[in-house]
C-alpha cells in the first residue's frame, strides 16, 4: 500500500552481522519503483535471486519485465528503491559500472554490432583491456599479449556456440537466431557472474532454441546465475528452477514453475478475468 | 582551350596547402563521424579556434609556438564544452549544439572593433612571418611546367602534408587498437557497448576532443597559408565541405579523408578552370553562364557529383560496400 512509500528520512538501522556468502542472494531488489507519468511501470517490494539458479520472469505485455531489467542494469533510473549485486549496493550506478561488477544483460531486440566482424563483437566485450585506454592504445606492445589471450578465448567460445565459421563475417550477415547466440556468447566474454537475458529465444527457430537452452543449462551447471524474461511457456517450464510472474509492475506470484502456472492470480493476469482496482 | 594548363592548375590545387588543411580537418571529422558516429556539425568552430589561437597570440606579441599551444588547448576546451553537456544525450543533440556553436563563435569573433582582441571584421594579418622565415627552400619555382609551387607554397605544403601523414598514422593506429574497437562498437550501438561495461561517455568525449584538435591544426594551416584570419572565412558551409570530403573518401576508411580532400579540390578547381576556359573560347555562350557565375556553378557540379556518388558508390571511394548494404537492415 502507498502509505509505506514515503517517510524514508530516518537513518538506516544498524546492519546485522553478514550471513555466510552462499546464503547472500546474488541479486536483491528492495522497494523498487518506476513511474512513467501516471503509469506505474515497476513497483517491486522485494525480489531476491539466489546464486547459481535459473529464474524466469514472466508476465503479460506491459507487466514491467523489461523496465525492471533496465532499472537493475542502470539503463533507466527509478524514482525510488535500492538493489544489491553480490552483496554490494549498486543502486543508481551507471550501466557500465554495473556491467563491470559482473551483471551482464542482453536485449530483447538483439544488438549485434552489424558493421563489425563476429570476432570483433566478441573481442570488444573483453573486460579490463589495457588497449582500451587512449594512450596505451597507441603502444601495441602494452596490449598485444592480452589481445592474443582474448582472441584465443573468443575462438573457444565461438566454437562452443557454433559460430566459429562465421568469425570473420560481418555480424550484420548473421540470421536472427545466430545473432541471439552471438549476443549470449559476447555477454560471456565479459566474464559475468550473472546474466540477465531479455527474451533469449524470441524469433529463433526451434532447433536454435534448443541449442540456446542447452547453453543456458550448461552455464547454470558452471555456477552462473541466470534471470531471463520469456514468453514461451515451454521454455520457461523446461529450464527454470523458479518462476516470478509480474503484472502491472508488481510481482504477483513467485515459486516453482508448476505452482506459478497453477496460481489464480497468474491466470487472471494473463486472461484478464478479474482486474484488481 | 589550354587543357594542359587547366589540368596543371587543378593538380596544383589538389596537392596544395589548402587541400592539406582540408585533409587534416577531414581526418578529425572521420574520427568523429566515421569511427564514433558523432554528428559534429560545427567542425568549423575547431578550425576557427586553431586559426585564431595562432593569430591572436602572435598579434598580441607572443611567439608562434605559443600560438600553436593556445590553438590546441583552445580546441580541447571547446571539445569539452561541446561534449560535456551533450554526449550523454542522443547524437542529434550534439549536432544541434555544434552547428549553433560554430555560428556563435564566428559572430563573437566578428563583433569587436578594429582595436579588439580579434579585430572584428577586419581580421588579423601577417602573423606567420616567423613560419616563413624558417623556410629552408630557396627563392624560386619548384615543379614541372605549369604544375609548380613557389618556395613559399612548397614550404606550407611540405609541413601540411607531413602533418597529414603523421595524424593519419596516429589515427589509424588508434583505430586498430582495442580503443578504436570500442569507438566502432559505440557507433554501431552505444547501448550494447554500455551493456558490456564500456564508459561510452568518456570514449565519445575523447573522440570529440582528438578530432577537434585535428580540426584546429587544419585551421592553423589555413591561417598560416593565407597569413590572414577573418571570421567570415569560417562559415558553416566549411563544415559541410569537410563532411563532403569524408563521405567522398568513405566514412570510417583509413585513407578516405586524405584521398577525399585531394579529389574534392581537384574537382572544384577543374570545374572552375574548365568553365572559365570554355566561356573564354566560346564553347559556352555568355548568355548561359558568364564568368561571374562560375564560382556558384562549380558547387552545383560538385553537388551533382556527390549525388551520383551516393547513388552509385554509396561507400565512398575507399569505403566498404558490404558495410553500406548492412545499413539497409
Amino acid at each position: 500500500m502507498p502509505t509505506e512509500q514515503s517517510g524514508h528520512s530516518s537513518p538506516p538501522p544498524p546492519s546485522p552481522p553478514p550471513p555466510p556468502p552462499s546464503a547472500i542472494p546474488i541479486l536483491r531488489i528492495e522497494r523498487l519503483r518506476k513511474q512513467f507519468g501516471g503509469i506505474v511501470a515497476v513497483d517491486v517490494e522485494r525480489l531476491d535471486v539466489a546464486r547459481g539458479t535459473i529464474t524466469a520472469l514472466v508476465g503479460p505485455n506491459g507487466a514491467g519485465k523489461t523496465t525492471l531489467f533496465n532499472l537493475v542494469c542502470g539503463f533507466d533510473r527509478p524514482q525510488s528503491g535500492s538493489w544489491f549485486f553480490d552483496g554490494r549496493d549498486v543502486s543508481g550506478r551507471p550501466a557500465h559500472r554495473i556491467a563491470r561488477s559482473g551483471m551482464i544483460r542482453t536485449f530483447q531486440l538483439t544488438k549485434a554490432l552489424s558493421k563489425m566482424s563476429v570476432l570483433d563483437n566478441m573481442l570488444v566485450a573483453g573486460a579490463a583491456q589495457r588497449g582500451e585506454h587512449l594512450l596505451s592504445g597507441l603502444v601495441p606492445p602494452t596490449w598485444r599479449s592480452q589481445e592474443r589471450a582474448l582472441v584465443d578465448r573468443a575462438a573457444v567460445m565461438l566454437e562452443r556456440f557454433e559460430l566459429d565459421r562465421m568469425a570473420s563475417e560481418y555480424a550484420g550477415t548473421l540470421s536472427g537466431g545466430q545473432r541471439k547466440l552471438l549476443e549470449l556468447a559476447r555477454a560471456l566474454m565479459a566474464e559475468p557472474s550473472m546474466l540477465l537475458l531479455d527474451e533469449p529465444t524470441a524469433g529463433v527457430n526451434p532447433v536454435l532454441v534448443q541449442s540456446i537452452l542447452t547453453h543456458v543449462l550448461a552455464l547454470r551447471d558452471d555456477g552462473m546465475t541466470i534471470l531471463f524474461v520469456e514468453h514461451n511457456m515451454d521454455v520457461v517450464m523446461s529450464i527454470s528452477g523458479r518462476v516470478v510472474c509480474m503484472a502491472e509492475g508488481r510481482v504477483i506470484a513467485d515459486g516453482s514453475p508448476d505452482a506459478v502456472a497453477a496460481d489464480d492470480a497468474v491466470i487472471d493476469a494473463y486472461l484478464g478475468r478479474r482486474r484488481e482496482a | 582551350m589550354d587543357i594542359v594548363a587547366v589540368l596543371a592548375d587543378s593538380f596544383r590545387t589538389a596537392f596544395g596547402p589548402i587541400a592539406a588543411a582540408y585533409a587534416l580537418a577531414a581526418v578529425g571529422l572521420n574520427l568523429h563521424f566515421g569511427y564514433t558516429g558523432l554528428l559534429n556539425f560545427g567542425h568549423v568552430a575547431f578550425m576557427m579556434t586553431g586559426a585564431y589561437g595562432v593569430a591572436v597570440t602572435v598579434d598580441q606579441g607572443g611567439p608562434l609556438w605559443l600560438g600553436f599551444i593556445v590553438g590546441v588547448v583552445g580546441a580541447v576546451v571547446l571539445g569539452l564544452l561541446f561534449g560535456l553537456p551533450t554526449l550523454r544525450l542522443r547524437v542529434e543533440y550534439l549536432a544541434i549544439v555544434t552547428i549553433a556553436a560554430g555560428e556563435v563563435l564566428r559572430t563573437l569573433l566578428r563583433s569587436g572593433g578594429e582595436s579588439s582582441l580579434t579585430r572584428g571584421v577586419f581580421g588579423i594579418q601577417r602573423f606567420a612571418d616567423d613560419f616563413f622565415a624558417a623556410n629552408p627552400f630557396d627563392r624560386g619555382s619548384y615543379g614541372w611546367g605549369r604544375f609548380a609551387y613557389s618556395e613559399r607554397g612548397l614550404w606550407v605544403l611540405v609541413i601540411g602534408w607531413s602533418l597529414v601523414a603523421l595524424v593519419t598514422l596516429v589515427v589509424v593506429q588508434l583505430a586498430r587498437s582495442p580503443w578504436g574497437r570500442v569507438l566502432r562498437a559505440i557507433r554501431e550501438d552505444e547501448d550494447a557497448a554500455r551493456s558490456l561495461g564500456k564508459n561510452v561517455f568518456v570514449y565519445k568525449l575523447q573522440s570529440l576532443v582528438i578530432g577537434g584538435v585535428l580540426g584546429a591544426l587544419a585551421g592553423m594551416l589555413l591561417a598560416i597559408d593565407r597569413q590572414s584570419v577573418n571570421p567570415d572565412t569560417f562559415l558553416p558551409v566549411l563544415t559541410f565541405a569537410v563532411f563532403a570530403i569524408v563521405i567522398l573518401g568513405g566514412p570510417g576508411s583509413r585513407l578516405g579523408p586524405v584521398v577525399g580532400a585531394i579529389v574534392y579540390w581537384f574537382v572544384i578547381q577543374f570545374t572552375d578552370r574548365f568553365l572559365r576556359e570554355a566561356i573564354a573560347v566560346g564553347w559556352i555562350p555568355e548568355s548561359v553562364i558568364d564568368s561571374t557565375d562560375v564560382g556558384a556553378v562549380r558547387f552545383v557540379l560538385v553537388g551533382a557529383m556527390l549525388m551520383g556518388l551516393i547513388i552509385w558508390r554509396p561507400q565512398g571511394l575507399l569505403g566498404r560496400r558490404e558495410e553500406v548494404l548492412l545499413d539497409a537492415d
